[in-house]
């Protein structure tokens, strides 16, 4: 075993750390939430990261976004996480795609992953996630945020959690208040830990629980669905 | 009959976190939404005793209802 992962393996067995080698992860988003979860999967040696993103570094996006600095704003936010990526883990393969995920692209993108993980800032685009994920059998970990506020939850194929629960509104309160930088790292933290499980089945998954984090009054709740 | 209303996010501004409601028998969500002056495309989900609600349904006393805005970024 490496050096680089011996701070993993009082968690994960040699096995299980091994095991992340041969997997592949799918993070749609390379923005506020993808950045932090790409870093994370990429540190605990998943071994294929495929990085979706048709959009470039823009100013506003520092206050948050992990990949963002300010020599390249104006740059692809896929291309960015691979070159990233290079130099922190040259373990990992990143598989850099400069695209929006949409219904012509979407089941090419995302077959032949063992997870999808979400890091979009849509409710539509989700729902065609989840569309797909469940077509081509792959879990999925859903992500949100919105300023102080927070959801995530694991969804499996069939599970159907966004169309049964979520109601109207394409973007959401986000738009009011948008989102600052310890909001994203916390809830793509958190989905991190969740693909981690998957991948491992190990621990209890947010599979069919919706967790709502609300920072500014401190409260954590799971909601069993 | 009494109902608990649970509200989350910004939906507490001005309004706040938990509230009881004495309510006519039979009533459903939308006549809680409305007299919170929540408009619709401000809840995202809608739960009653924690499950998956619909804003026409019959509530009784002791329901619990849950009502949380949308929230997309990332």
């Amino acid at each position: 075993m490496e050096k680089r992962y011996l701070k993993n393996e009082n968690m994960l067995s040699r096995e299980e750390n091994m095991s992340l080698r041969g997997k592949k992860v799918i993070v749609v988003g390379c923005g506020g939430l993808g950045g932090h979860i790409i870093e994370q999967l990429a540190r605990l040696g998943v071994g294929h990261i495929t990085a979706i993103d048709g959009d470039v570094f823009d100013e506003s996006n520092l206050n948050r976004q992990l990949l963002s600095n300010v020599e390249n704003i104006g740059k692809s936010k896929a291309l960015t996480a691979k070159e990233h990526i290079e130099k922190v883990n040259p373990d990992v393969e990143v598989n850099a795609i400069q695209v929006f995920l949409d219904e012509s692209n979407a089941e090419d993108l995302i077959k032949g992953h063992d997870v999808i993980c979400d890091a979009l800032d849509n409710l539509s685009t989700r729902m065609l996630l989840q569309k797909y994920a469940e077509k081509l059998n792959i879990p999925m970990v859903y992500g949100a945020i919105a300023g102080w506020y927070g959801q995530v939850t694991t969804i499996f194929p069939g599970d159907n959690i966004i169309g049964s629960i979520y109601h109207g509104s394409n973007k959401g309160i986000e738009q009011e208040l948008g989102n600052p930088s310890f909001t994203p790292a916390l809830v793509a933290s958190i989905e991190v830990s969740e693909v981690v499980k998957i991948l491992t089945g190990k621990g209890q998954l947010l599979r069919n629980r919706f967790l709502m984090i609300n920072l500014l009054d401190q409260e954590y709740e799971v909601f069993d669905l | 009959m009494q109902i608990k209303v649970r509200l989350f996010a910004t939906l507490r501004e001005g309004r706040g976190k938990e509230l009881i409601m004495d309510l006519e028998p039979g009533l459903n969500p939308q006549l809680v939404i409305d007299l919170l002056q929540i408009k619709r495309d401000e809840v995202a989900i809608l739960l009653v005793n924690g499950m998956d609600g619909k804003f026409d349904q019959q509530l009784k006393d002791g329901d619990t209802v849950s009502i949380f805005p949308p929230v997309g970024g990332g």
